[in-house]
């Protein structure tokens, strides 16, 4: 076992720096010099660049840049930015809470609702209900997250009034509030986003949880709780959902990414304070260090989750171990 | 071509699929003909009167520049289809590449390529494009393409990977070892003609998944450029008059939802002909 685990690690380890590697050979081989945008309309004389390039270390070798980029990594530090003039791994930390409690929230409401919504569908295998299920949940997974996340605003954060429809906390409030009213002014700005998120990434659980169960569902001890005359609820959630559930923690690898790419459309429409506005304001600022530095954190939590993943599901179902 | 015809039939003998295909077919029809029966969609007929509401000269209304929303979409639905298809084709062909030649040979040539896929599947596509495209102050179309394509092929060269591990233990791939074919031979004669079933399902649900994405890119203002109308685009420029005028967001928002639902349906369908276990 704790072979295994280690080799996954390097595995994992071996990822990332593949990842690492790939993310610097795109900066410094995409066409062009980004330098020559930072002047906006402005013409940037070749004077002014080569200050610019010695200041980021842009006149050194590739190779020196490298080893200067890892080093900085390893200590920490992944430059400046070029918008906020502060450290990028500040920024990102600054960053991180409000992304965690959205994509957190949206992971639970997919792990409730999503698996029970699954599970039925596959139950139901076939019928009206299965097929509605299935194409209303397709309908969501085909919707740009930006698009419902403007729809909603306008419908029920102006036309309605009903929620919050832009940033985490209302700026009037007062700063004496106690955190019972600040926890509630947080959850009503929290639920748009996190609706828009999970009505476009929904189908994805709801889609494992059912093969999932239909796999289950066709084994024969099933059929002998059947024969038993066994309640078909106490066969659903007892016998078969307890064996469908390991499959569906491996979708949490495969989740982050599809949670972090849609989190910078859905902050970016909402104004949410989290990385995914943050990375959406870079590439308008054309902010290289901290698109850098939002991707390599990424790059980290998708290879990190799917080890953890490994491990999870490792731990929970002693037959994959031999895989 | 046998068995891509199969799965064809067997999916448009299903109803969601017949549903898929018949809209992708409208929405596809429309995308050729429909730019030379519609108003001009960069012409300004009245730039003054601003954007006028779903009537009857103009069923989708007008945007803000009072241009005619309905064949802003519909032409649209031409440069949409038309990236994607040019892209996925690009990624396909990568992806079958990549797939063939790393399970087929295997050892240190399959290690490598797969430690580089491995790496590249961490950084979500998105990002890769986003590092990629800020370069340019105005992306050019080409490089949209060709850019979307090369992002596209990571998971499609493992599924046609282990389809070919799967394949090459078969008895007439090493029958047609023993009678001394060649590697390009038993690649091209024997391996890719049984992996394009899973790679058609793939390219179907791929089309989907990157209308997404270039409509995503041009939102953030890194795909199609204006005055080019694109549905990405157009609901960028919505934003500005969400609450004066919300038809200009709303219909090339329904065109999105339409096009890449009927896709995914179409290739649910496709992917139930081709692999029966999930249906």
């Amino acid at each position: 076992m704790s072979g295994w685990v280690l080799r996954r690690a390097l595995q994992a380890a071996v990822t990332f720096l593949v990842a690492l590697a790939i993310l610097f050979v795109l900066m410094r081989a995409a066409p062009g010099d980004p330098l020559l945008r930072l002047g906006g309309d402005r013409p940037i004389s070749p004077k002014e660049i080569a200050v610019l390039r010695a200041r980021y270390g842009l006149d050194q070798p590739v190779g020196r840049q490298l080893t200067a980029f890892v080093q900085g990594l390893v200590h920490g530090d992944l430059g400046v930015s070029i918008e906020y003039g502060r450290p990028v791994t500040a920024l990102l930390t600054e960053r991180l809470p409000a992304t965690l409690l959205l994509g957190g929230s949206v992971l639970l409401l997919n792990f409730t609702v999503g698996l029970w919504l699954g599970v039925r569908q596959a139950v139901r295998r076939g019928r009206r209900e299965d097929r509605w299920l299935t194409t209303l949940s397709l309908a969501g997974y085909a919707m740009p997250s930006f698009w419902l996340g403007l729809v909603l605003a306008w419908l029920v954060g102006i036309h309605w009034r009903l929620l919050p429809a832009a940033g985490m906390q209302d700026p009037l409030l007062s700063s004496d509030a106690g955190w019972g009213v600040r926890a509630v002014d947080v959850l009503s700005h929290l639920v748009l986003p996190v609706l828009t998120l999970s009505v476009v990434s929904i189908a994805a659980t709801m889609r494992h949880q059912r093969s999932a169960m239909l796999e289950v569902l066709r084994l024969p001890y099933i059929l002998t709780a059947r024969a038993k005359g066994l309640p078909e609820r106490d066969i659903t959630w007892r016998h078969a959902w307890r064996n469908a559930l390991f499959p569906v923690i491996t979708l949490f690898g495969l989740w982050l990414p599809i949670l972090v790419t849609g989190s910078v459309f859905v902050e970016a429409v909402f104004a949410w304070p989290g990385l995914g506005s943050l990375a959406a304001g870079a590439v308008g600022n054309r902010d290289y260090p901290l698109l850098m530095g939002t991707s390599l954190l990424v790059a980290a939590l998708v290879v990190a989750s799917g080890f953890a993943t490994d491990i999870a599901y490792a731990l929970l179902d002693p037959r994959v171990r031999l895989a | 071509m046998r068995p891509v015809l199969d799965a064809l039939a067997a999916a448009w003998r299903h109803p969601q699929g017949r549903v898929g295909a018949l809209i992708l077919l409208i929405v596809a029809v429309a995308a050729i003909v429909g730019p030379w029966l519609l108003p001009d969609p960069l012409s300004q007929p009245d730039i003054l009167a601003g954007s006028m509401p779903p009537g009857l000269g103009h069923p989708f209304g007008t945007d803000q520049l009072n241009r005619d929303i309905l064949s802003r979409v519909v032409t649209g639905a031409r440069i949409s289809l038309g990236v994607a298809l040019l892209a996925v084709a690009l990624s396909m062909t990568l992806g079958a590449a990549v797939g063939l030649v790393s399970g087929y040979l295997g050892g240190v040539v399959d290690a490598a390529l797969m430690r580089l896929v491995d790496g590249a599947l961490a950084i979500p596509r998105l990002f890769i494009l986003l590092l990629v495209l800020a370069v340019w102050e105005r992306v050019p179309v080409l490089a949209l393409i060709l850019l979307i394509g090369a992002t596209g092929w990571f998971a499609t060269s493992r599924i046609v990977r282990a389809e070919v591990l799967r394949l090459r233990e078969e008895a007439y791939v090493r029958a047609a070892e023993a009678l001394g074919a060649r590697r390009r031979r038993i690649i091209f004669r024997h391996l890719l003609p049984n992996v394009v079933g899973p790679l058609l399902v793939t390219a179907t649900l791929a089309v989907g998944d990157v209308i997404l994405l270039e409509a995503g890119l041009s939102f953030l203002g890194l795909g199609i450029q204006p005055p080019l109308p694109s549905w990405g685009g157009m609901i960028l420029d919505s934003k500005e008059v969400l609450v004066s005028a919300p038809w200009a967001g709303i219909f090339p928002g329904l065109a999105i939802v339409i096009t890449v639902l009927s896709a995914n349906l179409f290739g649910d369908a496709l992917r139930d002909a081709v692999d029966p276990r999930g249906a």
